[in-house]
């Protein structure tokens, strides 16, 4: 018996129009796309986004080359070298960000003890040769200080989470 | 009119009649090409909306000029004929696709007195135009000389023949309840009736009384045009592209154009058919082209809603609904209105 009631189900087209409900009902529902060069979705201020790294407001560079950030990227992607400066004080003489390389999973800026590598909310660049994602230390720093107002804000946000 | 015809008759002479029915052609080929290329507009725009987007909107107000700029795209670029692919045949095989489409509007009825070729048996050149597009199918995937080509084809002829046969055990009951082959008849055999009598024209049209025939004649259709849920035929995750998959430019554009304009065949026909055509669905409304455009519209849209809501169909599965399904329901169908025909019940006297 249960099977006829199958076969005249079927015969019926019933779970047929009941799939082609679903679809006639998300034909009139509100459209979720995002017009993305003109609209943008909102980001987190802990977007992970292209790499900068900080200074203090006296402009003295914040990274004191503990090399934790290399140490603990897990995609090798920064390089860093570094020896005493004449005052005495220890900074990089070297630190790249391979773009390429990196995964931007954000451990470099949770390692870091004084908030000098951080991932700013910039997702919008490229690069258009080989070697133009390669980050060295004064792309970096450049970038440190074009967005510094947005960086500063961010660490605010997050500073009672941490 | 009358003006129009003794001026070609004074300037083309004898040859007048030739170029009259080229002029009549062109008038239906040209909007049925503008409706293919916002049909695939349509398509991506319905799509979209059922899958919550938005569809095509960059080129020109709203998308709308997107078709264009997808032909000119494809009018551009290389065709590209494989290495070992049988040249003659490859080429060949798009337009054998396409000419039955379009041959088949020959006898297309807009209006009872609007069609190019009233002919007494329009359903059958239908059917026997229509039969031919399998070849154009078998041709490319076999002269292609690749191995997804050759299975995609050899997968669609199959289909498309099965399929064939309980589009023509429906079309059966269709000529036997209106007792002709000839569409403009048909068309106006639907308009008969107690029902019609009273300005309820619409329930006396064949799509009632034949309601079972309507479904498989409407399912069939879909499985005949190789649309969604039965394009086993260009199943992109099994055989890629199916029998077009080594075609390019123009060419694949004209397969394209022959998908599309077997859609609105085959919805233009179950308009005439079982929807009565340009007959207007109530008594105070008046008949015209614009309830078959307006119907085929509606069909055409369900062709879409049925792309974005079924799953494609298991190979073995699509077969086992062709002849397990169709043909027995038909079988059955077609005595019941012999039965009925016979019986003090009939409706259709």
């Amino acid at each position: 018996m249960g099977s006829m009631k199958e076969i005249f189900n079927s015969l019926l087209l019933k779970e047929l129009l009941k799939g082609m409900a679903v679809t006639g009902k998300y034909f009139f529902a509100r459209k979720i796309t995002v017009q993305y060069p003109e609209e943008k979705t909102p980001q987190s201020f802990r977007f992970r986004g292209l790499h900068a790294l900080r200074r203090y407001p006296n402009g003295e560079e914040r990274c004191i080359a503990c090399k934790l950030c290399e140490a603990i990227c897990p995609a090798l992607a920064i390089t860093i070298e570094a020896e005493p400066r004449d005052d005495g004080s220890r900074r990089t003489t070297r630190y790249d960000i391979d773009l390429t390389k990196c995964i931007f999973c954000g451990f470099c800026e949770e390692a870091c003890p004084v908030d000098a590598v951080v991932e700013t909310r910039v997702f919008e660049y490229h690069g258009e040769k080989r070697g133009d994602l390669y980050y060295t230390k004064q792309m970096l720093l450049a970038n440190g200080d074009r967005y510094e107002e947005q960086i500063a804000k961010d660490r605010e946000l997050d500073a009672s989470y941490r | 009119m009358d003006a129009v015809m003794n001026f070609g008759q004074g300037i083309f002479g004898g040859i007048w009649p030739g170029v009259w029915t080229l002029i009549k052609i062109v008038l239906i080929v040209a909007p049925l090409m503008l409706g293919v290329a916002y049909l695939t507009y349509f398509e991506r725009k319905v799509i979209g909306f059922m899958q919550v987007r938005i569809g095509p909107n960059r080129v020109g107000p709203l998308g709308l000029i997107q078709p264009i700029a997808d032909g000119l795209k494809l009018l551009l670029k290389e065709v590209i004929v494989p290495t070992g692919a049988n040249k003659g045949i490859f080429v060949i095989a798009p337009m054998l696709a396409l000419a039955p489409a379009l041959a088949a509007w020959a006898v297309v009825p807009f209006t009872d007195s609007l069609v190019l070729a009233n002919i007494d048996a329009s359903l059958l050149y239908i059917m026997a135009i229509t039969s031919m597009g399998v070849y154009g199918v078998i041709l490319s995937g076999w002269s292609s000389n690749s191995k997804y080509a050759f299975l995609g084809a050899m997968r669609s002829a199959a289909q498309m023949v099965s399929y064939e046969i309980s589009m023509g055990f429906s079309l059966i009951c269709v000529l036997m309840v209106s007792n002709s082959l000839n569409l403009v008849d048909i068309v106006n055999a639907q308009h008969q009736g107690r029902l019609a009598g009273i300005g309820l024209g619409f329930l006396s049209w064949n799509w009632l009384p034949l309601l079972p025939m309507f479904m498989v004649y409407l399912i069939s259709g879909v499985a005949e045009t190789n649309r969604a849920p039965f394009d086993v035929a260009e199943g992109e995750s099994e055989i890629v592209a199916g029998f077009f998959v080594e075609y390019s430019g123009m060419a694949f554009a004209v397969f394209f154009l022959a998908e599309y304009a077997n859609m609105i065949l085959v919805s233009a026909l179950t308009s005439i058919l079982f929807l009565g055509g340009w007959l207007s669905p109530v008594g105070f409304l008046p008949d015209g082209i614009f309830w078959l455009l307006a119907k085929m519209s509606a069909i055409l849209f369900l062709f879409l809603w049925f792309r974005a809501t079924f799953p494609r169909y298991r190979y073995d599965q699509l077969m086992r609904l062709g002849w397990k399904v169709f043909v027995p329901v038909c079988l059955v169908w077609l005595v019941v209105v012999g039965c009925w025909m016979m019986s003090p019940l009939n409706i259709w006297k």
